[in-house]
């Protein structure tokens, strides 16, 4: 179980039933659980779309497109069953949001899954959970038994004479499987790769019929627009960006956690007042914004940041899934260069050339260059590297892979060159080894 | 269907047009703009992941992908620029990075596509340093093998097996850079053997057992000609080296694509040529002395031959000599030995293996227009109505367009089997009827309901039956298939049938000529172009004298063998021992020659047995299964045999016939009887196109084929097909079966499937050393059925 947090400046929106037992279906009930979807089965259809589109809600996996419109795109009418799928493979580095949803309040979530159901037209849904979190497959499978149970899924929910079903499926560890393409592959049965693209899921999905891919806490926020009001929960963050996120702070930070807060709140307010400011007196290095696929931030912009879609997009950069890790300055962003691309070069899935290759062989030159046994071509081949991987690959792993490299060989160029000709690492002397013990070296 | 509109788009500044809906790799290749790919392939699903075919297409924010995008009204392409050549280059540089670049060594080293591309689009030099990741070379079947480091992980060869062959034994395994193309049964393949996947592949990751390190690609010399093994008559390239003996036929392979069968080979078709080189290959006359067969020269055994059979012929009449001819001889050779066997031995008993009833096909087409479908048109049909047989085995190529046809345009299948053959995974409906009531369901077709009581089970039902019947009564121009499971008055009943719905049909026999052997008259009651031999006709005009009675077929000539009345048999390229169970002892005081390959069965009992050419060896034309006419080209000589056509000419010859008669060759020219290696060959074909497009005689030899084929031409109804055309190293169809006057059949006749599978081809498959090693290989695993992904 994670620990929980707070701050003060917190708004308490999809974290407001945490540490309340809400996974409980009855403490749900009491916490105004399953109002929503009452109140969306009296609603029409484009009416509970219209109050999403008011919300602003941005999806909360990383891309931010626009809930109310994804929904939109979904045919009326269709031969082949509709489906909602919800995103629960949480696996972008420094992310770790949807499991406290998925562990505090299940139930916002499937109540979110019916209420999309009953937007689009669908009558199942898929509740998709990562590999690796075992423990909140226990959790959700309750909660999905105890909805049956109540009669609030399954046939005639709420008396309602509509159907609906909802199921659980566990992931085998892969990072890819979270694109939404490649989750529908892996919830098919089949290898974790994505599809082709167009047709989008909204038309042709799971199985060939229409499909909303939604993330854990972008369902979670559902029932609450539901409830209060697609304004009300605009007016929480700046325009166009609705609402409140889960951001997850981590890194070299004195008060790491899980904190809800509007959309828009100032970066440098959020290490310093909300995550405490950074230990032993250090100095700010660095800032990965939303998750290791996001450009990295040095100090000085961190500094002019406000976390909100646009001002990342006004810049050509994401804003991410809210997965916020904090660097301070006895980092080293050779070896920070390296750590984020063995991940990539581990969970690359391998379908297209540029990011199966790409992300292996920038692995193994960060690896010999962070040793020492840099060349000072390989700064350039680095980069070059990931710039012809950058919007080349199949879908965006590859130009998850190739942003931090590119951002960091820019801004920390004079690190790089450090390393060079058998220098040790500055950051890490005494562990650095003689040149004799590199690995290979034409 | 309407034909979608055609949209204009603008590549690199031309402008083009195609149908909406055109892939724009395809739109930019039909006016010679190549946007270059790996895994993109026709006619297999798309993939996207070789990122080669980059291109720029305004209004969108990255490159894309020229393999899936369809083309738009106005769209603008750059697919030449910078940026995508540096797009193109570093894929190469990614790829070459962990690639073996052991070219010296690869059998793809010079027909590689990796090669031809890091040529063009360049990566030259090396930005990597560290060690290539390596994996050793793995043996998956006797035939493939897989090398790990060479593989560019383009997928073609997974589906290729999957969607092409729906064989499925190919997948992916691990990911990122671990990726690794593996067999589904982990480490080796229980699968159909085909090679497609290796030919399909675009580097020399998958490389064949039988080919690997034997040559060069440059050193070998390219003969396109036909497969010697089904009847199916699919079109390969055959890679040729010079050997001590003359030639040695190093691969086989469909890399010109035109043919019939498009892409596709089996196993047969790509690697049983290897028959031709077995030790046991008959390398010179045998005559028995004392009882044993023993070497004999040439002019020995023709001679003997020529003077035993003039003999026989004089005292005892030709009513006292059998033949029996090949379904595996060119066209040229059977219409020849008949032309022998009614000429010069002045006999109608002659008779072939039949494993099909073509003649009663013929019968019950008479008089029709566009009642026969060709192999093309397999792949196209809209619905396709197929009753016995079971083409995955026996048929592969026609299995092949099927299901192609039913994948790519959805095509409906109807299938009527008495076993659950394979491609009832294609099938709309399948019907299992018990064994030899087919005829049954084509009662019940023609509206007789009381039929469908001896067809229903539990798994068919009457109203699926009734289905199926209304679905074909509405079929659109549909092909119907059929195999020897439906003869004489069936056939008549199912054309009757089709007739309503403007069907075309095929009648499936095996054997790369049977179809060919039918056509030329090889049956003892009809002359060529299935023509009654006891009706009217006017061979007694063109040939001189012909018998007027009717001979006897096979079982006739048995039974007179029994009684000791016949007193020659004279075979050629068939082995009726083992196929019709002829009786040894009945041949005992028979004077028996045999023209063949190996040392047959039947070979074993005769007086001479003359060695002669493999397909491979010689020239002519061949008809498949649906009338398809292709030319065979000969690949090259080994020493010491002879074609069939020759050895049937130079015996007529010793016989005292007159050569000129029997081959029309030349225009006042003498017979060369010396003459023979370049022209039995076929070496006259490539002069040939010249001379006959100038309207000139290229006929200098008595062993041209080509002479002969120009009789056939002139007295076969049907055979008017253009002859450039053939030389041009087409198909054309021919119909000499809707043009038959056969009149009414003469009964149950004796039909003998091969009921070869895919990995035997009667005689000459139990020479070929692939098959059996495949065969070998098999005994140890039990193989099923992989479920379609
Ligand atoms: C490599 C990769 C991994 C992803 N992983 C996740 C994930 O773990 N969870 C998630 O919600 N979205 C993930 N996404 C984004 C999804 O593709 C998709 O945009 C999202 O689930 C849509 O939901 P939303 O609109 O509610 O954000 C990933 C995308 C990529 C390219
Ligand atoms: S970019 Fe290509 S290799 Fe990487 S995860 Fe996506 S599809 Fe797989
Ligand atoms: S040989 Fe043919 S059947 Fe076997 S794996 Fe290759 S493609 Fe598939
Ligand atoms: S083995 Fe050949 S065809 Fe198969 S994926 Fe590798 S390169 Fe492509
Ligand atoms: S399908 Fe028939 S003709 Fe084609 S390669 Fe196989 S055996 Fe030869
Ligand atoms: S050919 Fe288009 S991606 Fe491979």
């Amino acid at each position: 179980m994670a620990d929980l947090v707070s701050h003060p400046d917190e708004t308490r929106v999809v974290s407001q039933r945490f540490g309340k037992g809400a996974a409980d279906i009855n403490r749900h009930l009491e916490l105004d659980g399953y109002k929503a979807v009452q109140k969306a089965l009296q609603m029409q259809p484009d009416d509970i779309i219209n109050e999403v589109k008011t919300s602003n809600l941005r999806g909360r996996g990383g891309a931010g497109f626009s809930t109310g419109m994804k929904w939109a795109f979904v045919p009326k009418q269709s031969d082949k069953p509709k489906y909602i799928l919800v995103n629960g493979d949480e696996s972008e580095p420094g992310t770790c949001k949807d499991r406290l949803i998925l562990e505090h309040d299940p139930h916002s979530v499937i109540e979110g899954v019916v209420i999309a159901g009953l937007a689009v037209g669908a009558k199942v849904g898929y509740v998709y959970i990562r590999g690796e979190y075992r423990y909140l497959v226990d959790i959700m499978r309750k909660a999905i038994a105890d909805a049956y149970a109540k009669g609030f899924l399954g046939k005639n929910i709420f008396g309602s004479g509509k159907d609906f079903d909802v199921h659980w499926h566990t992931g085998a560890g892969a990072y890819e499987v979270g694109e939404e393409s490649a989750l529908m592959e892996s919830l098919e049965g089949k290898r974790g790769i994505p599809r082709i693209r167009p047709p989008f899921p909204a038309i042709v999905g799971l199985w060939g019929g229409p499909t909303v891919i939604n993330n854990v806490e972008t369902l979670a926020s559902v029932p609450h627009i539901i409830l209060m009001g697609g304004q009300k929960f605009a007016d929480y963050g700046p325009p166009k960006n609705g609402g409140t996120r889960l951001f997850c702070l981590s890194g070299h930070i004195n008060k790491p956690g899980v904190y809800e807060l509007p959309l828009g709140y100032p970066l440098k307010k959020m290490i310093y007042e909300v995550g405490g400011g950074i230990p032993n007196g250090r100095k700010l290095k660095a800032v990965v914004p939303g998750g290791s696929s996001t450009f990295v931030l040095t100090a000085e912009e961190a500094d002019q940041m406000n976390m909100d879609f646009d001002s990342f997009s006004k810049r050509g950069e994401f804003l991410g899934s809210g997965g916020v890790v904090v660097l301070d300055d006895q980092t080293c962003m050779v070896k920070f260069a390296l750590r984020v691309m063995k991940f990539y070069q581990h969970e690359s899935c391998g379908w297209c050339i540029p990011c199966r290759e790409g992300t292996d062989w920038l692995k193994k030159t960060l690896t010999r260059f962070h040793a020492g046994g840099g060349l000072k071509k390989d700064i350039d081949n680095i980069k070059y590297l990931a710039q012809n991987m950058l919007g080349r690959t199949f879908c965006p792993l590859g130009d998850a892979a190739a942003i931090p490299t590119m951002s960091i060989v820019d801004k920390w160029r004079s690190e790089f060159e450090a390393h060079l000709e058998g220098r040790p690492c500055p950051f890490e002397p005494e562990g650095s080894r003689t040149i004799s013990e590199l690995p290979v070296i034409a | 269907m309407a034909e979608p509109k055609s949209i204009t788009i603008t590549v690199d500044g031309k402008s083009l047009s195609a149908p909406a809906g055109t892939l724009l790799i395809e739109a930019c290749k039909a006016v010679g703009i190549e946007v270059p790919s790996f895994c993109y392939y026709p006619g297999l699903s798309l993939q996207a992941a070789c990122r080669m075919c980059l291109v720029r297409i305004e209004k969108m924010p990255k490159l894309q992908t020229a393999c899936t995008v369809q083309i738009t009204d106005g769209m603008v392409v750059t697919s030449d620029s910078d940026e995508v050549r540096q797009a193109r280059k570093s894929m190469i540089e990614l790829l070459l990075g962990n690639h073996p670049l052991d070219c010296p060594v690869c059998d793809a080293g010079g027909e590689c596509e990796l090669q031809d591309m890091t040529f063009k689009y360049g990566a030259a030099e090396s930005r990597y340093m560290e060690g290539k990741l390596h994996k050793e070379e793995q043996q998956w079947s006797p035939v493939v093998y897989f090398d790990r480091p060479r593989c560019i992980l383009c997928y073609r060869c997974v589906r290729a097996c999957g969607e092409g062959m729906d064989v499925w034994a190919l997948g992916v395994q691990n990911r990122g850079s671990s990726s690794v193309i593996a067999p589904n049964q982990g480490d080796h393949l229980e699968c159909e053997e085909c090679g497609m996947c290796i030919d399909i592949c675009p580097v020399g990751a998958l490389t064949s057992g039988a080919y690997r390190y034997k040559t060069r690609p440059w050193e070998m010399k390219h003969v396109g000609t036909i497969c010697t093994h089904c009847g199916d008559g699919c079109k390969t390239t055959l890679g040729m080296r010079r050997s001590d003996t003359g030639m040695d036929i190093v691969r086989g392979d469909n890399r010109d694509k035109s043919g019939i069968n498009g892409d596709f080979l089996c196993i047969k078709g790509r690697y049983a040529f290897d028959y031709f080189d077995h030790k046991d290959r008959l390398r010179h006359p045998l005559i028995r002395r004392n009882g044993q067969l023993t070497q004999a020269t040439w002019e020995e055994a023709l001679e003997h031959v020529g003077k035993r059979l003039k003999e026989i012929r004089d005292t005892q009449g030709g009513q006292a000599i059998g033949v029996i001819g090949s379904n595996r001889t060119t066209n040229e050779e059977n219409y020849l030995l008949q032309k022998f066997a009614r000429t010069v031995l002045g006999t109608n008993n002659i008779d072939h293996h039949r494993t099909t009833d073509f003649a009663g096909f013929a019968r019950a087409i008479t008089g029709k227009q566009n009642a026969t479908a060709t192999m093309r048109d397999v792949a196209t049909a809209s619905s396709i109505l197929l009753i016995g047989n079971d083409p995955t085995e026996q048929h592969p190529l026609l299995a092949w367009n099927i299901r192609s046809n039913v994948r790519l345009n959805r095509a409906k299948l109807f299938i009527v089997n008495s076993r659950p053959i394979k491609l009832r995974r294609q099938a709309a409906a399948f019907l299992q009827v018990p064994e030899g009531r087919e005829s049954k369901f084509v009662a019940f077709l023609n509206g007789d309901d009381t039929a469908a009581g001896s067809l229903t089970s539990p798994a068919v039902s009457n109203d699926s039956l009734k289905q199926v019947r209304d679905q074909l009564r509405g079929a659109q121009d549909p092909i119907i298939i059929f195999g020897s499971e439906l003869r004489g008055a069936d056939i008549a009943a199912l054309v009757k049938f089709g007739s309503g719905v403007r069907a075309m049909f095929i009648c499936l026999g095996d054997y790369a000529n049977s179809r060919g052997a039918a056509d030329m008259g090889l049956y003892p009651d009809l002359f060529p172009g299935y023509v009654a031999a006891d009706g009217p006709h006017n061979f007694n005009e063109e040939w001189g004298k012909v018998p007027q009675v009717k001979g006897m077929d096979i079982a006739g000539m048995m039974q007179a063998a029994k009684d000791r009345k016949l007193a020659a048999l004279y075979v050629v390229g068939s082995n009726p021992v083992t196929d019709y169970s002829f009786d040894p002892a009945a041949l005992q005081n028979a004077f028996v020659v045999v023209q063949e390959l190996f040392l047959t069965e039947t070979a074993l009992l005769a007086e001479v047995v003359f060695p002669a050419a493999s397909a491979y060896e010689k020239a002519g034309t061949f008809t498949n299964t649906c009338g398809d006419i292709q030319l065979l080209k000969k690949a090259g000589e080994i020493s010491s045999v002879r074609s069939d056509f020759e050895i049937i000419v130079r015996v007529a010859d010793r016989m005292g016939a007159d050569t000129k008669k029997l081959v029309p060759f030349g225009k006042g020219v003498h017979a060369d009887m010396g003459q023979s290696r370049g022209a039995q060959s076929g070496e006259a074909d490539r002069h040939a196109v010249w001379l006959t497009a100038n309207n000139l005689d290229p006929r200098l030899s008595p062993f041209d084929p080509m002479a002969i084929l120009d009789e056939i031409q002139r007295l076969v109804p049907g055979y008017e097909f253009s002859r450039l055309n053939l030389i041009a190293g087409n198909d054309e169809h021919v119909t000499a079966a809707e043009h038959s006057n056969a009149g009414a059949g003469n009964g149950l006749v004796q039909i003998v499937p091969a009921n070869d599978s895919l990995f035997t081809s009667g005689t000459l498959g139990r020479y070929s050393h692939t098959l059996n090693s495949v065969i070998e290989n098999r005994r140890s695993t039990e193989s099923k059925e992989v479920m379609a992904d």
